[in-house]
């Protein structure tokens, strides 16, 4: 395998997870629920999974794990902001410090422990084609799980009548409500799937991208990935553009930084958070403000009001 | 059966004081079931988290020490969230603020420089606290990009910036190759307030916050307009009130009360500049801001409590081999229930059983 290739996969490998936890956030924005606790469920779901796979020493036990440590941590996002009508960027900015922390108690005594590789699947003849063969047709689940998920996402947005009704509420609850959509119970089951995602992508961090536990190792990701749905205007095509290219970003400074040209390392880690902070700029100075944020976005659901 | 929330038309007052103290009690009993869960007592864990640091008087110094810098903070912070915009980067303006009066000291190491240095020092803190967060500001008011997620990503680009300094060009050259900065000289160092005390002028300089504070909020047009802005855009702007200068200007003082905090810090309770110089005050701040319903003498009540966290938290490392990460574990939790806590005084909450309609 050429080093060309090698770092083909590896942007795919980085890529993955912010594509997943970004796809769930979008759901879950599109419903009208911004949650900022992304970083928090990732965590939660990285550091769940590989407690989990070490235990029992399975990595589909880890991934359940991971996705359902998602879940929780969103049940608990929902029962704040739904139940309690209460701010959801605190909220939110709650859930990421309480993930962090937890995750750090539950993950303490798996620090050190290591996770063999995952087998990529191989499909036969295909996989034999040059450069293109290993990129495309052997890599492994998660990756075309991802894929297949934003093609999922976008049909079920845009082709059915179920996302009709979920970016309807998304855009204007008070009409939804008075429709008779079921407000409350379409964003709980949004915010749930937002967490699955979250997990899953979490799962992947700690069991396929670095295969070992650190605190606090998810390091921004899910901060990125807030950005990614902003950056694709709440369009599922575009959070995979955006997913590769700042996964590419990623990529390309971790091997400029193996290769040592003078650049002090810490400015090339840099890197991701303000390719994030200049893309978010960049966007806004070609599109005008905020257009295509779901109307309702971070407002509180409250009937009779 | 499920619950509906309405709004209320009236809110009690006394709903309003007992909400916080209540979302502390919820969490603390959350945090106790956690401990019982690992194995651990939860009677001992809050005899070391509570009852121990408030009986001690070294702790109960140790206990302004660390609401300082979350004082400070919180205040700063308050401006923002009051106006309805959030600054969610203070951890990384903390951090700038350091850097910059920390350079000064640096420059005037070992020169015998008078009096001035360490005044300078607190104004170029306040600076780049200040300018650092007005990056944010001024990203949302000229060109609309969403403050949360600048003022957070700029955390992470601060401390890069301050390890690549103590790694690199700011390394004391006589310090074992340890990442970190020479200790400042007299002239550049914080003073207790009494002799062998460890608390510094930097509590001093959040008590004044939070006085000028309380007059600003309560007694200026520019609290009244912090007030409007949050509670009511609309009305604001049509006041004549522009809400790209207040934005600009909220920034620029929770920016410039975090760099406080951070030099205070460095100058006073660290002595020199090291790859970690906050266990997360910027963040922690957050809860203070919200735990104190955003009002001053609230905050330094609330980040009294929260300073307790930190140092029962070490404690309880130390004594009970609880990990450190239960103190944020716990801290997201309190902020959790303050947030729904708030919500409950201003919604009625009414259960509904399934089928029985309203």
């Amino acid at each position: 395998m050429t080093t060309f290739e090698a770092i083909l996969l590896t942007i795919v490998t980085a890529s993955t997870p912010l594509l997943i936890a970004a796809l769930g956030e979008l759901v879950s924005e599109r419903a009208g629920v911004l949650n900022l606790g992304v970083e928090g469920m990732m965590i939660m779901g990285a550091a769940c999974s590989f407690a989990a796979a070490v235990t029992f020493d399975s990595t589909v036990v880890g991934v359940l794990a991971g996705i359902l440590a998602g879940v929780a941590m969103a049940a608990l996002f929902a029962l704040a902001v739904l139940g309690f009508a209460a701010n959801q960027v605190g909220s939110g900015l709650a859930l990421t410090i309480f993930g962090i922390g937890l995750s750090g108690l539950i993950g303490a005594p798996f620090v050190g422990a290591r996770r063999d590789p995952i087998a990529p699947l191989d499909i036969p003849v295909l996989s034999d084609l040059p450069v293109v063969g290993r990129l495309f047709f052997e890599q492994d689940l998660f990756v075309y799980g991802s894929i297949a998920l934003t093609v999922l996402i976008a049909l079920y947005l845009g082709r059915t009548r179920s996302g009709l009704t979920l970016r309807s509420i998304g855009e204007n609850h008070g009409s939804a409500h008075g429709l008779g959509l079921p407000v409350l119970r379409v964003r709980f089951l949004a915010i749930l799937f937002g967490g699955a995602c979250a997990g899953l992508a979490g799962a992947y961090l700690s069991l396929v991208y670095t295969r070992f536990w650190a605190p606090g190792m998810t390091s921004g990701r899910g901060w990125i990935a807030l950005a990614l749905v902003v950056f694709a205007a709440w369009r599922p095509a575009w959070v995979l553009v955006g997913a590769y290219i700042f996964g590419t970003a990623t990529v390309l400074q971790l091997h400029a930084q193996a290769a040592q040209f003078g650049v002090p390392s810490q400015a090339l880690s840099a890197v991701p958070y303000l390719a994030t902070i200049l893309a978010l700029l960049l966007l806004s100075l070609r599109r005008g403000r905020a257009i295509g944020a779901p109307g309702s976005l971070g407002v509180p659901f409250v009937p009779d009001r | 059966m499920r619950f509906e929330l309405t709004p209320r038309t009236t809110v009690s007052p006394v709903a309003r004081a007992v909400a916080p103290v209540a979302a502390f009690i919820v969490s603390f009993l959350i945090a106790g079931f956690v401990i019982w869960l690992m194995g651990r007592s939860p009677i001992a864990a809050f005899n070391v988290y509570v009852v121990q640091p408030l009986s001690d008087p070294w702790s109960l110094q140790e206990l302004l020490v660390k609401a300082t810098p979350l004082a400070l903070i919180a205040i700063g912070l308050s401006y923002c969230f009051r106006a309805n915009l959030w600054n969610i980067g203070a951890e990384g303006q903390y951090v700038m603020g350091a850097v910059l009066g920390s350079w000064l000291a640096l420059k005037t190491h070992g020169t015998d420089a008078g009096f001035w240095v360490l005044p300078l020092m607190l104004i170029l803190g306040m600076i780049g606290g200040a300018l650092y967060g007005l990056i944010p500001a001024v990203l949302k008011t000229r060109f609309g990009v969403n403050e949360i997620l600048t003022s957070l990503m700029l955390v992470y680009v601060a401390q890069l910036t301050l390890d690549y300094l103590v790694r690199g060009p700011w390394r004391d050259p006589k310090g074992f190759n340890f990442p970190q900065s020479v200790t400042f000289d007299p002239s550049a160092t914080l003073p207790p307030v009494m002799e062998a005390s460890r608390v510094n002028y930097g509590t001093v300089f959040a008590l004044v916050a939070v006085l000028v504070t309380a007059v600003v909020l309560g007694r200026t047009l520019f609290g009244y307009r912090l007030k409007l802005t949050g509670d009511a855009p609309r009305a604001a702007r049509f006041a004549g009130f522009s809400s790209k200068a207040t934005t600009l200007a909220v920034f620029a003082i929770s920016g410039g009360l975090a760099g406080l905090a951070g030099i205070s810090e460095v100058s006073g309770q660290i002595g020199q500049l090291q790859p970690s110089i906050s266990p997360g005050y910027g963040f922690t701040a957050i809860t203070v801001a919200f735990l104190g319903r955003l009002n001053p003498f609230g905050i330094m009540v609330a980040a009294l409590v929260l300073a307790l966290t930190f140092i029962g938290g070490e404690s309880a490392q130390i004594l009970l081999k609880l990990p450190l990460d239960l103190t944020q574990a716990f801290q997201g939790m309190l902020l959790l229930c303050v947030l729904a806590a708030d919500a409950l005084v201003s919604n009625r909450i009414r259960f509904v059983t399934r089928g029985g309609g309203k």
